[in-house]
């Protein structure tokens, strides 16, 4: 393996992720200074964006489960583009790329060769955005868990087509504003619709693993890669990535953003195997829609020129569905 | 081992002993026959290791063998018609990443409207896709092409599509030689592959690259497909040295030595065209025939030096290029290219339309007493076609709304 490059350290002793003081059985992957350091800094990801630091967490945590061993497939969008522009590449760890929809089952190839070649020790990851995952490359990603393919795959969601200037994907939420939602007419930003639930999707093919996540819960998502990594077989990680870009939301905000997402109920964090819910992360401190909505500039049609309370109150009934549905709210929760 | 077999089952069996590791299996007619054998062959333990996959579409199943060949896989599929236009955003990235995968294309027409009858539109509409083209006159050669394009895969870094007609040879039973093991492995080494994922070493494939370098990529591209014009006679020389028969190879001439008359023909028709040559011949015409194996890439200097010296070519083609004719006369055009003699095209046989020895020797009498036009459609039915073309002028049709007014007033001529 060529030599990784040194990683260096901003904190030390404080109680946030990564803490080097606590013991080693508590200390996050990223604290570790022999770490993988799979996506090398240097890449051209905008400041604050929630992909990268979840494409570096994710991958590094897959290649300290599987002993370094891991090969990446990646679909076309933001983290492809971002992190190898010909001559130069941010990643350690072997990755290949080919195109938008395929990711699924390109990973499929490369695992099929692995078995044939009889290299269990070698992982898969496959991953790519909402558009690769939810949109163009499902059909490929259904093949993939109908198979029951060795691959984890991580879907990076920030909801929308960001890689070619902020366009709706199949994960789009209702109201936001979009370069193809537009916030304009009577009922502005994306329609509301059917939705289109990805990790309840996968969950309907009774795949060994899903689990969501968001790059506010850093730890979580170091241990649900480190969880679907100790399974064999298709597994499905879905993952919020907020877009400082997309979204209109300040660079230092977006694991904030990311919480207030998951405080609110609107993206709900859970895990489930062979298809059922077996645990949640509870929201703590719930907090209403608006909170969430109000610093993100793709909302700002909802609150000037005239506050749209009936659109809020909407979305404020999907949280509350998925806070019922799942079961979000700690007993000792503060309403 | 010869044997009374289907065409189908000795591309399998021959596929087989080229020992793939990953074979991707999506169902499309003419080629099902082919990924059921293989199905079977490795379920039964015949062929191992091997990892047969059912995708889910054709599009998976390329993406499947761009993923196993990167790792390092030695990787098969097969496909015909609409599942290979349904590949095809893949097919130019395996080539583009020179991905080393051998494909089987039991060549049909494509829809609308839908037909499973062969023509060469699949094929020839991918044409420019990067991928080395070759097409097998018979079973025999469709077989004996699958070792042959391995090895020049392998050894080029690029993936090579095996033309064979889809019915016309795929459902054909006749005497084929079979290769065997021992013979296959003589000649086909285990793949090496030129730079793979590995986690010991890893490398980066499938970059974003821009203006900058774009250009020199495609250069590379090409230049790396012109070695295979070196490549293709050298591998079917190996090939008879091992198997003790001619087959491959860049094209194959038939009687064209002082021939004033050459038909160039692509796959199975070859054999009709050589039938017709030889009556021909006999009467004392001056006919012969040229059969492309590898259209790409496209022979242009053996092509001229075969065509050279006649008076008249004539194409025959199993596909249309809708708005100006032929395909493969385009690329004959540019190897005569400085040399005047005069071209026909011929649009032949689509949509599974037998090309019989009639037909054909009243196409090359016309040819041979310089009645043949520049662009014929062979056993065209003149009257539907002109009867259809009436009706169209007269119906209404869509557009501004005042030229249709006029029209039914009978003011607009």
């Amino acid at each position: 393996m060529s030599a990784a490059p040194q990683v260096r350290f901003y904190q030390v002793g404080s109680f946030a992720a990564g803490n080097r003081l606590l013991g080693p059985e508590l200390q996050s992957d990223q604290a570790d200074p022999a770490r993988a350091n799979a996506l090398t800094c240097g890449h051209r990801a905008c400041q604050g964006c929630g992909e990268a630091l979840g494409a570096r967490y994710i991958l590094d945590a897959a290649q300290r489960a599987a002993g370094g061993k891991v090969i990446a497939v990646n679909a076309t969008g933001c983290l492809e583009v971002f992190s190898t522009p010909y001559p130069e590449t941010s990643w350690q760890l072997p990755w290949l790329h080919s195109l938008f929809g395929n990711a699924p089952a390109v990973a499929a190839g490369v695992a099929a060769a692995l078995r044939a070649k009889g290299r269990t020790d070698i992982r898969v990851v496959g991953q790519g955005g909402d558009g690769g995952t939810v949109d163009i490359g499902l059909g490929c990603l259904s093949g993939m868990f109908e198979r029951n393919d060795d691959i984890l795959y991580v879907c990076y969601d920030n909801e929308a087509y960001m890689n070619t200037g902020v366009q709706r994907s199949g994960a789009t939420p209702p109201a936001a504003r979009t370069a193809t939602t537009q916030a304009v007419g009577e009922e502005p930003g994306a329609p509301f619709g059917q939705g289109k639930n990805l990790p309840l999707i996968a969950m309907a093919h009774e795949i060994p693993y899903v689990a969501t996540a968001t790059v506010a819960g850093l730890r979580d998502l170091e241990a649900k890669v480190h969880r679907a990594m100790g399974i064999r077989g298709a597994r499905y990680l879905h993952v919020l990535v907020p877009c400082p870009l997309g979204w209109g939301t300040a660079s230092h905000d977006t694991v904030r953003i990311a919480r207030l997402a998951e405080q609110t109920g609107l993206f709900p964090v859970f895990e489930a195997v062979d298809g059922e819910v077996t645990d949640v992360t509870p929201i703590r401190r719930r907090v209403p829609v608006e909170e969430y909505l109000r610093p993100q500039k793709r909302y700002a049609h909802l609150f000037k020129p005239e506050v749209r309370a009936d659109v809020i109150a909407h979305l404020q009934r999907t949280a509350d569905r998925n806070i019922a549905r799942f079961g979000l709210l700690a007993e000792e929760a503060v309403p | 081992m010869l044997k009374q077999t289907e065409g189908s089952r000795a591309v399998a069996e021959t596929v087989a002993y080229c020992r793939p590791e990953v074979i991707a299996a999506y169902p499309i007619s003419p080629q099902t026959h082919i990924v059921e054998e293989l199905s079977r062959l490795v379920k039964s333990g015949a062929l191992k290791p091997c990892e047969y996959v059912n995708v889910e579409s054709e599009f998976a199943a390329m993406s499947m063998c761009i993923g196993a060949s990167a790792a390092g896989a030695r990787a098969y599929t097969a496909t015909a018609s609409q599942g290979l236009l349904y590949m095809v955003e893949a097919l130019y990235n395996a080539s583009g990443l020179g991905l080393p995968i051998v494909m089987t294309v039991a060549n049909r027409a494509i829809g609308a409207p839908i037909n499973i009858w062969n023509d060469h539109s699949d094929s020839m509409s991918q044409r420019d896709s990067g991928w080395i083209q070759l097409y097998a006159r018979d079973n025999q050669e469709a077989a004996d092409l699958h070792p042959q394009a391995f090895k020049l895969a392998e050894e080029l870094s690029l993936p090579v599509m095996v033309c064979m007609d889809g019915f016309v040879l795929t459902h054909a039973w006749e005497r084929i030689e079979v290769p065997e093991q021992a013979q296959v492995d003589a000649f086909l080494p285990p793949y090496e592959p030129r730079q793979v994922l590995d986690p010991n070493e890893p490398v980066s494939i499938g970059a974003m690259v821009g203006p900058e370098a774009f250009t020199e990529v495609r250069y590379l591209a090409h230049a790396k497909q012109m070695q295979a014009l070196d490549a293709i006679p050298r591998i079917a020389g190996e090939f008879r040295q091992v198997f003790g028969r001619d087959s491959g190879g860049l094209l194959h001439p038939y009687r064209c030595e002082f021939a004033d008359t050459i038909v160039v023909a692509l796959g199975s028709v070859f054999g009709t065209v050589c039938d017709v040559v030889d009556e021909m011949r006999d009467r004392g015409v001056r006919i012969g025939a040229l059969a492309i194996t590898s259209f790409r890439p496209f022979p242009l200097d053996a092509v001229r030096t075969v065509l050279g010296g006649a008076r008249q070519v004539v194409v025959l083609e199993r596909a249309l290029a809708v708005g100006v004719g032929g395909i493969v006369s385009a690329n004959v055009r540019t190897a005569l290219s400085g040399i005047h003699l005069d071209g026909h095209t011929v649009i032949a046989g689509l949509g599974g339309r037998p090309i019989t020895k009639e037909s054909l020797h009243r196409l090359f009498d016309d040819a041979v007493a310089g009645r043949l036009e520049q662009l014929t459609f062979l056993d065209l039915n003149t009257e539907l076609v002109e009867r259809e073309l009436a009706r169209m002028a007269q119906t209404r049709r869509s557009g501004p709304s005042a030229e249709n007014i006029l029209r039914d007033v009978g003011s607009n001529r």
